[in-house]
């Protein structure tokens, strides 16, 4: 079959001569170049402008987007991204500032980092905050690096092992394993929680920490937490917090309080900055007064207090017993921007709100859907739910059917095939900004796939058939390998 | 605030799930702890923020506000309104990660026509769809390399005139692994062949800057074939506009290509969000962290992308994973590749000459002023010099604030008693000759 393309390539756009934009002509003296040192060719595409708007305005329309419609995806929290967020992460003030100007020049930076470390800590319960990591993945990778800075540094270094239940984010496990633990798996009970005895048995004296999501990752807050979380302290371990479900907890409890020793924050899930088709993210790493002092820097503090005539003077530090930076300057900013815009329209009710309506909206969805699906744990849920996407008088059919089949309906599909311990998962999480009708909706699709599993399963093994792509073979891209236009 | 329930809804909500109050559904959260007071601030409305946010960002005072010459891994470049346009589109920005092939090809297609404008600019064979920016794609590539050699060459030889953030990211990142550092201790002003000191049996990457922290350009293919010989890789960090106009990593033999992607249509945005750009040889495309997007054809008979070797990832491969990596930047790289795309062939080497000979420029003057002379004047340079002051390059560019100038980055913080005296000068096509002239005479006044 001969392929159709239904978009070229920009490269395929280029023709000699053609040029998107121009710079002035050089107002300077001449000097001569290092002719040894220049390249012969550069094989860019040569393009206008309007090549480049059309086509990627054309490219745009192949996307599915929190702006278009509903977007399930258990575990991301896609919820809506408020237009002011990006309009004031665009403000000359804050697009043009250079990471390494005066301190004094960015005191308008500085402050908003202040109180977004001083924000994030009071929702959460912890004692500091720094901002610097990038992503979730990040934060991860940084919280466990400070689990492992603060044994080395009390001398207590055979601690090297890190537990994670089965249920957690594929990151957790690759995340410890970067910081050179052993990381060793914990099953999870009949009733969705950490197995409490399989717990137990692995608390020895080499255990550094456990890394536990809560609510997991079927949606469900541990109902053990308190005891899981002692067992792990009372045997020298730190507990460390995904905060990926922290949608679920916004003013209803505070994880500093609950125990955990350091957490991250996905901005990018719990505070409503988007997720731009796979980053920029945003994953501020939280922790309690013994770990503060390893925290990655520097961090935003007061310099000089505020007098009668002055504003308080911020600047940065770095903690004490640091584990270093994570990354190049100060982290993500312009996504900080966009949290703390988020944070200051909602408040304290506004919060609270948020997660009531995003563990609301996902119980709704539960019981609307828990007579045509199985779902492995069907009880009170927080912000998500896991349901089977499997039938045993509809053999042929997987998760990835349905997922599939729910695009001809408009809608993005759940994450599936995660988490690991249920067959054919299709977890749910719908967030707080989607209305009632937009969930009937979903429902009466999800209802009609149902039907459409035992009686016309074909459709869905060939689905989807209204988006502009139909399945695509991921195998022949894995064997030929084709990642360049070259 | 953003939820559009109605009172309704949430009753008939309620009703439906079986429970009374929205409370009951929070039974199991230990009761000890639940519905704490958070001490925030009262809410704002829409109209509220935007008034206190431009306050806020009006406290601050830019790099256009100011005359600027700051550099130092972040640059001042104009960025063309179309990119921003295209960046603005919901479609890209409100999208997840593309998993789902038939509905992201927008995003797929995008990254994959990145990926293949890396390779052009670099010389490599393939880039992966990002890191999170050029220090932790340094990191990256150090990791990388301990596995290419399966543990057996746990060194990794920095160079000294890498980014210091790069190499502390990379110290941090590497924290409890096996991984060994050498070579950031010798003196910042040794050649880069000094680094081969340092490069043994054991050594699994070297790695350096082009043009390197001080903004020098070396050619590194002899020293890239001294690597090899000695069994290790060669890895190097880019200013990627600098290629515009200079001999890419690939002609030179690097194995592996990292760069700051910032100066390719990023804004400056207090230091983030910016792109880790990654490249490398074909032959270690498995053991390269992050996304990757392939060619394929979807049921129809289309071209069409999809993520792949996602096997490599840490959602199938858990702690067996080549990296943590979850969340890049996508949308920096549509940045990265609409910007190519406008300024194309003959335009970003336009803008790289622009900055070669303004810089070359302004070093010119600089180093004519008595007192003041190029820290390194026999090396060539691209758009970034150090120039070595008659005093404290702190003391000096504290003075030159008061006047509303940024002359550059004081290097003593970085480098020591050293170069207490040294300012590293970054020109950009955003600096007209009337502030470097006016730089000059600022400067001039100081000694």
């Amino acid at each position: 079959m001969a392929m159709k393309v239904r978009e070229p390539l920009i490269s395929e756009l280029s023709a000699p001569g053609r040029r998107g934009v121009r710079f002035p002509e050089s107002d300077v003296p001449a000097s001569p170049m290092p002719k040894d040192l220049l390249r012969a060719d550069l094989p860019l595409p040569e393009v206008s402008e309007v090549d480049v708007v059309r086509h990627y305005t054309r490219l745009s329309h192949f996307n599915h987007a929190v702006d278009i419609n509903f977007y399930p995806l258990g575990s991301c929290t896609m919820k809506y991204n408020p237009k002011i967020n990006e309009a004031v992460s665009r403000l000359p003030g804050f697009a043009h500032l250079h990471p390494l100007q005066p301190e004094e020049t960015a005191q308008g930076a500085l402050r908003l980092m202040y109180e977004l470390q001083e924000a994030l800590q009071e929702i959460t319960g912890f004692a500091a905050c720094s901002l610097q990591p990038a992503a979730g993945a990040h934060g991860e990778l940084t919280g466990v690096h400070m689990i492992w800075a603060y044994h080395q540094d009390r001398g207590d270094t055979q601690r090297n092992k890190i537990l994670v239940p089965d249920s957690a984010h594929g990151t957790n496990p690759a995340s410890s394993a970067m910081s050179g633990f052993w990381v060793v798996e914990i099953p999870s009970d009949e009733r969705g929680n950490i197995d409490l005895a399989a717990l137990k048995a692995e608390c020895d004296d080499t255990v550094a920490g456990l890394m536990l999501t809560n609510p997991n990752t079927l949606g469900l807050f541990e109902e053990h937490l308190l005891e899981v979380i002692e067992t792990v302290h009372a045997a020298g371990g730190l507990v460390y917090g995904d905060g990926a479900n922290l949608n679920a907890l916004l003013g209803i409890a505070r994880p500093g309080e609950l125990g955990f020793d350091v957490m991250h924050l996905n901005l990018h899930k719990t505070f409503a900055t988007p997720h731009g088709g796979g980053g920029p993210g945003s994953g501020p790493v939280v922790c309690a007064p013994h770990l503060a002092d390893f925290l990655p820097g520097p961090v935003v503090v007061v310099k000089e207090e505020a007098t009668d005539d002055l504003p308080p003077l911020y600047g940065f530090r770095m903690p004490p017993k640091s584990i270093g930076r994570v990354k190049s300057f100060h982290g993500h900013f312009g996504v900080m921007v966009k949290a703390f815009a988020y944070i200051m329209m909602l408040g304290a009710g506004g919060l609270r709100q948020v997660a009531e309506d995003a563990v609301l909206n996902a119980n709704y969805l539960r019981v609307r859907l828990q007579d045509a699906y199985h779902i492995p744990y069907n009880r009170i849920c927080m912000h998500e739910f896991v349901a089977e996407g499997r039938w045993k008088d509809a053999p042929d059919v997987h998760a990835l059917d349905i997922a599939k089949r729910l695009m001809d309906f408009g809608f993005h599909p759940p994450t599936n095939y995660f988490p690991l311990i249920v067959h054919e998962a299709l977890m749910i999480e719908p967030t707080e900004t989607e209305s009632k009708e937009t969930l009937d909706a979903f429902a009466e699709a999800m209802l009609q796939i149902a039907g459409e599993a035992h009686t016309n399963p074909e459709v869905l093994h060939s689905a989807p058939h209204a988006t502009p792509f139909g399945r695509v073979d991921e195998v022949k891209a894995a064997k030929e390998l084709i990642l360049t236009w070259e | 605030m953003f939820s559009p329930l109605t009172q309704a809804d949430r009753k008939a909500m309620l009703e439906a799930i079986g429970v009374a109050r929205v409370s009951d559904l929070f039974a199991a959260v230990p009761e000890a702890y639940r519905y704490p007071p958070l001490r925030l601030p009262p809410p704002l409305t829409e109209m509220e923020v935007a008034e206190e946010l431009q306050a806020l960002s009006e406290d601050n005072e830019t790099a256009r506000d100011l005359v600027s010459f700051l550099g130092a891994g972040a640059y001042n470049h104009y960025i063309p309104a179309a990119v921003d346009a295209i960046l603005s589109r919901g479609e890209y920005y409100t999208a997840y990660t593309p998993y789902q092939p038939e509905i992201s090809q927008g995003t797929l297609q995008a990254l994959f026509e990145y990926q293949s404008m890396v390779c052009a600019l670099t010389g490599m064979e393939v880039a992966n769809a990002s890191h999170y920016d050029g220090a932790t794609a340094v990191a990256e590539a150090a990791i990388m390399a301990y596995h290419v050699f399966r543990g057996k060459r746990p060194k990794v030889v920095l160079s000294p005139s890498l980014h210091p953030h790069y190499r502390e990211t990379t110290r941090t990142y590497t924290q409890g692994s096996p991984i060994v550092f050498a070579g950031d201790d010798l003196p910042p002003a040794a050649p880069p062949e000094a680094l081969l000191d340092e490069v043994d049996d054991q050594t699994a990457l070297v790695m350096v800057q082009y043009p390197d922290f001080f903004g020098r350009v070396y050619d590194f293919t002899a020293l890239a074939e001294e690597v090899h010989a000695r069994g290790a890789l060669f890895g190097v960090a880019v200013n990627p506009l600098a290629l515009g106009l200079l001999k890419p990593p690939g002609e030179m033999g690097a194995d592996i290509v990292t760069g700051e992607g910032q100066p390719l249509g990023i804004p400056l945005s207090f230091g983030g969000p910016y792109v880790g750009l990654f490249a490398t040889r074909k032959k270690y495309v498995r053991k390269m962290a992050g996304r990757l997007v392939g060619q394929t054809v979807d049921n129809r008979g289309q071209r069409a992308y999809v993520l792949t070797l996602s096997a490599r990832e840490q959602h199938i491969r858990r702690e067996r994973a080549t990296s943590n990596i979850c969340s890049n930047q996508g949308l920096m790289t549509l940045a990265v590749a609409v910007y190519l795309s406008l300024l194309g062939k003959e335009g970003l080497r336009q803008v790289a000459e622009l900055n070669y000979q303004k810089a070359h420029y302004a070093a010119r003057k600089l180093a004519a002023l008595p007192g003041y002379e190029l820290a390194f004047p026999e090396t060539p340079f691209f758009n970034e010099f150090a120039l070595r002051c008659p005093g404290p390059a702190d003391e000096i560019a504290a003075h030159l604030l008061e006047h509303d100038v940024i002359p550059g980055y004081p290097l003593g913080e970085a480098y020591g008693e050293a170069f207490r005296d040294v300012l590293l000068v970054a020109v950009t096509e955003m600096n007209p000759r009337e502030e470097i002239d006016l730089l000059a005479e600022m400067l001039g006044e100081v000694h």
